[in-house]
C-alpha cells in the first residue's frame, strides 16, 4: 500500500517538475538593448592563492586580479598594444627611454587619486630583493625609473629592449596602502584595492569570490553587476553544474564541445565560443642524443607523424596543426615556412640517406644499434598520452621503435628534463603575447632549470633573437622572427604538433561577446544582458 | 612518539622531487634562474635539512604552525582552522547516520542470521562499501540535480544564502548535505555492521546467554542487557580509530561536491609541497591518532568493569 503510494507521488512530482522544465526555445533569441545588471557565475577548479598578482603564479589568481588592476597598457582583441592607465606614451628615438602619460581621471577603489608614484612603488616593489615574484625578470632590465610629475613616467633601458613596452602591462599596486608594509603579509592579498572595472567585494575561502562593477571606472561602468567564481574543484563535477545552470560560463573539453554540449537544451541555453588558444604541443628532442644529432632524422620523424590523424582523433578536430612557435592569428607567425605533410615515403628516403639500414625485425639499424626511443609524457594529461601512443604507431610503420613513459609532473621536470635525462619528450609551451622566445631558443639559456633543455644551439637563431629583443620597430622585428622560424621549421628540433582551440560555452543570455586573436574576454565590460533577460535581482 | 612521527613525516615530504612554487612556474619562459634562487632562499630551502627540520621544531614546540609557503603567504594555523568545522560537522553527521543505522543492521543480522533479510542486508551494504564514491556521487548528482533538478549539485550554500531567510538557509544547508552526506554514511555502514553482527553473534553463543534464556527472560532483554554491553567492545575500537578520522576528509569526495575540507586542503599542499601546512596537518592528525587510542582505552573500562579492575 505505501509502496504504491509512493511510487505515484514520485510519478506525479516528476510530471510537475518536467512540466516546469519546458522552456520556450527562442527566449534569449532577442539581442535586446544594453542594460546594467544581472550576475554572471564562473568556475575555476583551484582556488585563487593571492590577489596581489606579482605574488601569485596560479591562473585564478590572476583572473580575478585582472578585473581589479589595470596596467599601464594594454592588449585590444587583435593583440595590439593600447593604453589603459597610460592615456599615452612616447619612444625616445635611442629606443632607450619610455615616457608614459598617465590618465588624469582614474580613482583607487578606495577614492585615491591614481599618480605615477603608484607606478613608481610598485617598480620598486618588483625589483625589491625582498619581493618573492617570480615576474622580476623583465624589470630587472630598466637603467632607471623616474616620476616626471603626478602624471608622467619614464623608464631608461640600458638598452633598447623590445618586450618592455608591453611588460608595463603588469598590474599597478596602491602605494597608499602598501608603502613601508611588508608585501607578503599584507591584508590587500584576500581584499584587493585597485582601479579596475570591478571591485572585489568578499571571498569565502574554498567557495567563491564575489566582485561588484566599479561605477566610477575610467573606462565606463561595466554593464553585468556582479562577477562570481565559484571553486568547484572537480571538472565533471563543474559540467554537471554548468547543465543544470549553477553557472554561467566554463571552458569545455574537446570531448564536452563535440559531443557532450550537442543537443536542444543545451543549445537552447547556451552559446558555444572557440578562439585559439595561447599554447602549441610539441615533440621535443634531446639534441645530444646520437641519433637526433642528424636533422635528416628530425625532418623524417616529422614526416612519418600524421599531424591531422592526431588533430581529428584526439582533439576531435578542435586545434590546428602547428608550424612552429607561435599561433596562426598572431602578426609574429610565418605560415610560409617547410612544411612536413605525412608522408611515409620521404620519412624513409630520409632515414636510409642518415645511414640506417631496415634490419630483418622491420627495425632500422645504424651502426649495429636499433632505433629505439623513448617518449617521456607527463602523468594526467590524457592528450598528450594519447598523442604518444599516435606517434609510437605511425613510427612503427617506418622501422622505429617508441617506447612511452609516463611520469608524475614534479619527477617529469627535476629527475629528467633538468637532468636531461630523456631521449624524447611530448610537452607545451604557452604562447606569450609579445613574441619573444630568447629563453627557449638561445643557445646561452642551456643551464639547469633553464628552458632550451633539448639544447638547441643555432648561431643565426642567437643573432636574430638578439637583434628582435632589442627592436622596437614591429616590421623589423617581424623580419627577425619570419626568419627564426623558417630555421627552425627546417632543423625541427621539435616536431610541432598542434595548437588546441579553446572553447567556451557562456549562457546565451549574456550579449555582445566577440571571439577575437586576443580570446573572449579582452572586453567583458561591454558584456550585457537584456532587461527582460536578467537573471539575478542585482 | 609525535617527535619521531615528525622526523620521518618531515623526511619523506622533503626527499620528494619538487620545490614549493617553482612548481608551477616550471615552463613559464618568462621565469628567470635568478628569480627562482631568490625564492629558494626566501623560502629558507637553500639551509640543509637537518636545520630546517631543528627551525621548524622550534617553532613547533611553541605551537607556532608557521607560515605556508602557498602563494597566500597565509599563517597555515588559519588555514586548517577555517577547513575543520566543514569537515569536522560533515564527519559527525555521517559518523552518525553510519552508528545510527549501522549498528541497528548488524544487531538484526545477527539476530536473524542466515535468513533472506540478513544476506540481502549484507549485500546492500558491501555494495555500498565497493561501490566507487566518485562514480555514484556523479550518477546521484547527475539524476537528482541535472535530471531532475531537486537537489543542488555541490558546493554548501547557494551563492545568495546572504539574502535568505531563516527557514529558507536551514533548507538551503540541508539540500546541499544531503547528498555528500548520504554517500559517505553509505560506504560506512559495511564496517559498523560487520562488526557488529559478527561480535554480537559471538556474544550469543556464551553460556551466560543460555542462563538468560533459560531463567525465562524475554529477547529484548537478553539481547540489550546482557549480549549488548559486551559486543560493544569492538565498537568502540572503531570509534576511537575513527577520532583521527574526523579533521581527514577524503580528496576525491570534497573534490566532486566541491567541499572546502581538510582533504583538499592536504592534497593541495602535498601537490604545492607547501611543507608548512603539510606538516601542520600530519601534526594535528597524529595528535588526534594517540588521542583517540586514548579515548577507546577509558571508554573500554566505561563498557566493560572487567578492564577497568584488570
Amino acid at each position: 500500500m505505501t509502496v504504491k503510494y509512493f511510487i505515484s507521488i514520485t510519478i506525479l512530482l516528476f510530471f510537475c517538475f518536467s512540466c516546469a522544465k519546458y522552456k520556450d526555445p527562442h527566449f534569449y533569441d532577442e539581442k535586446g538593448t544594453p542594460a546594467y545588471g544581472d550576475t554572471i557565475i564562473t568556475a575555476s577548479i583551484g582556488e585563487p592563492s593571492n590577489l596581489i598578482p606579482i605574488l601569485a603564479t596560479d591562473s585564478p589568481s590572476h583572473e580575478i586580479a585582472s578585473f581589479i588592476y589595470n596596467g599601464l597598457v594594454k592588449y585590444d582583441k587583435n593583440l595590439r598594444i593600447v593604453g589603459s592607465l597610460a592615456k599615452s606614451w612616447k619612444i625616445s628615438n635611442d629606443n632607450l627611454t619610455i615616457t608614459f602619460y598617465l590618465r588624469k581621471d582614474v580613482k583607487w577603489h578606495d577614492g585615491v587619486p591614481f599618480t605615477a608614484h603608484d607606478v613608481l612603488f610598485t617598480y620598486r616593489l618588483i625589483t625589491d630583493p625582498k619581493t618573492p615574484t617570480a615576474y622580476a625578470g623583465d624589470f630587472l632590465l630598466v637603467k632607471e625609473a623616474k616620476v616626471l610629475d603626478n602624471h608622467t613616467f619614464r623608464v631608461t633601458y640600458a638598452k633598447p629592449f623590445a618586450p618592455g613596452l608591453i611588460s608595463w602591462s603588469t598590474a599597478i599596486l596602491p602605494r597608499h596602502l602598501l608603502e613601508g608594509k611588508d608585501i607578503t603579509s599584507t591584508p590587500l592579498a584576500r581584499k584587493p584595492i585597485g582601479t579596475g572595472p570591478y571591485k572585489f567585494y568578499e571571498w569565502i575561502p574554498g567557495e567563491r569570490i564575489v566582485l561588484i562593477a566599479n561605477r566610477e571606472y575610467f573606462e565606463g561602468r561595466p554593464y553585468i553587476n556582479r562577477y562570481i567564481m565559484r571553486v568547484i574543484p572537480d571538472s565533471a563535477t563543474m559540467f554537471l553544474e554548468l547543465k543544470r545552470y549553477g553557472i554561467d560560463m566554463m571552458g569545455l573539453t574537446p570531448l564536452q564541445a563535440v559531443r557532450q554540449t550537442d543537443y536542444p537544451a543545451f543549445r537552447r541555453e547556451f552559446n558555444k565560443f572557440r578562439y585559439l588558444s595561447f599554447g602549441y604541443v610539441y615533440l621535443g628532442y634531446n639534441l645530444k642524443h646520437p641519433f637526433f644529432k642528424d636533422k635528416r632524422v628530425r625532418q623524417a620523424i616529422s614526416y612519418g607523424i600524421n599531424k591531422k590523424e592526431i588533430i581529428d582523433g584526439i582533439l576531435l578536430s578542435q586545434g590546428v596543426e602547428a608550424v612552429g612557435p607561435y599561433k596562426p592569428d598572431m602578426w609574429a607567425y610565418n605560415g610560409n615556412v617547410k612544411k612536413y605533410p605525412y608522408d611515409r615515403q620521404k620519412a624513409k628516403t630520409l632515414l636510409f640517406e642518415a645511414g640506417f639500414k631496415m634490419g630483418q625485425d622491420n627495425i632500422l639499424y645504424k651502426g649495429g644499434s636499433p632505433f629505439e626511443f623513448t617518449i617521456l609524457v607527463n602523468q594526467g594529461n590524457d592528450v598528450r598520452i594519447k598523442c604518444a601512443e599516435l606517434i609510437q604507431k605511425r613510427l612503427s610503420e617506418i622501422g622505429i621503435k617508441v617506447k612511452i613513459r609516463v611520469i608524475e609532473w614534479a619527477s617529469f621536470i627535476n629527475e629528467f628534463i633538468d637532468k636531461r635525462n630523456f631521449e624524447a619528450v611530448i610537452l607545451g609551451w604557452s604562447i606569450p603575447n609579445d613574441p619573444d622566445i630568447f629563453d627557449i631558443w638561445h643557445s646561452s639559456k642551456q643551464g639547469k632549470k633553464e628552458l632550451n633543455f633539448i639544447s638547441f644551439e643555432n648561431k643565426e637563431v642567437d643573432e636574430l633573437l638578439v637583434k628582435a629583443r632589442h627592436t622596437l620597430d614591429i616590421e623589423e622585428r617581424k623580419r627577425y622572427y619570419f626568419r627564426v622560424q623558417e630555421i627552425l621549421a627546417e632543423e625541427q628540433p621539435y616536431t610541432f604538433l598542434f595548437v588546441p582551440y579553446a572553447n567556451v560555452a557562456i549562457h546565451r543570455r549574456f550579449k555582445g561577446i566577440e571571439p577575437a586573436p586576443a580570446g573572449i574576454m579582452y572586453d567583458f565590460i561591454k558584456w550585457y544582458v537584456p532587461e527582460k533577460q536578467m537573471r539575478y535581482i542585482q | 612518539m609525535l617527535f619521531g612521527i615528525t622526523i620521518i613525516s618531515f623526511v619523506v615530504i622533503h626527499l620528494t622531487p619538487g620545490e614549493p612554487g617553482v612548481i608551477e612556474t616550471e615552463m613559464n619562459p618568462k621565469v628567470t634562474k635568478e628569480v627562482r634562487e631568490r625564492i629558494r632562499a626566501y623560502y629558507g630551502l637553500d639551509k640543509p635539512l637537518h636545520i630546517q627540520y631543528y627551525i621548524w621544531l622550534k617553532r613547533i614546540v611553541k605551537l607556532d604552525f608557521g607560515i605556508s609557503f602557498a602563494s597566500d603567504r597565509r599563517p597555515v594555523i588559519e588555514k586548517i582552522k577555517e577547513r575543520i568545522p566543514v569537515t569536522v560537522s560533515i564527519n559527525l553527521i555521517s559518523m552518525l547516520f553510519i552508528f545510527i543505522i549501522g549498528i541497528p543492521i548488524g544487531i538484526y543480522c545477527a539476530k536473524h542470521s542466515d535468513t533472506t533479510m540478513d544476506k540481502a542486508l549484507t549485500a546492500f551494504v558491501f555494495a555500498g562499501y565497493a561501490a566507487p564514491t566518485f562514480w555514484l556521487a556523479l550518477l546521484l548528482m547527475m539524476f537528482f540535480g541535472v535530471y531532475l533538478e531537486w537537489l543542488p549539485i555541490s558546493g554548501l550554500k547557494s551563492f545568495n544564502f546572504n539574502e535568505m531567510s531563516f527557514f529558507e538557509k536551514i533548507m538551503d544547508v540541508a539540500g546541499h548535505l544531503i547528498l555528500p552526506v548520504c554517500i559517505s554514511a553509505f560506504g560506512g555502514l559495511a564496517g559498523i555492521s560487520r562488526y557488529m553482527k559478527s561480535s554480537l553473534l559471538e556474544v550469543l553463543r556464551q553460556e551466560y546467554i543460555i542462563t538468560a534464556y533459560a531463567k525465562g527472560l524475554p529477547e529484548d532483554v537478553v539481547l540489550k542487557k546482557h549480549a549488548l554491553r559486551n559486543a560493544l567492545l569492538p565498537v568502540i575500537t572503531i570509534i576511537g580509530l575513527s577520532v583521527p578520522g574526523l579533521i581527514g576528509g577524503s580528496v576525491i569526495f570534497e573534490s566532486i561536491f566541491s567541499i572546502p575540507g581538510m582533504g583538499q586542503l592536504f592534497y593541495m599542499s602535498v601537490m604545492a609541497r607547501d611543507y608548512p601546512t603539510i606538516m601542520g596537518i600530519l601534526v594535528i592528525g597524529a595528535f588526534l591518532t594517540l588521542l583517540g587510542n586514548l579515548l577507546s582505552d577509558i571508554l573500554y573500562a566505561v563498557a566493560d568493569p572487567r578492564i577497568r579492575i584488570g
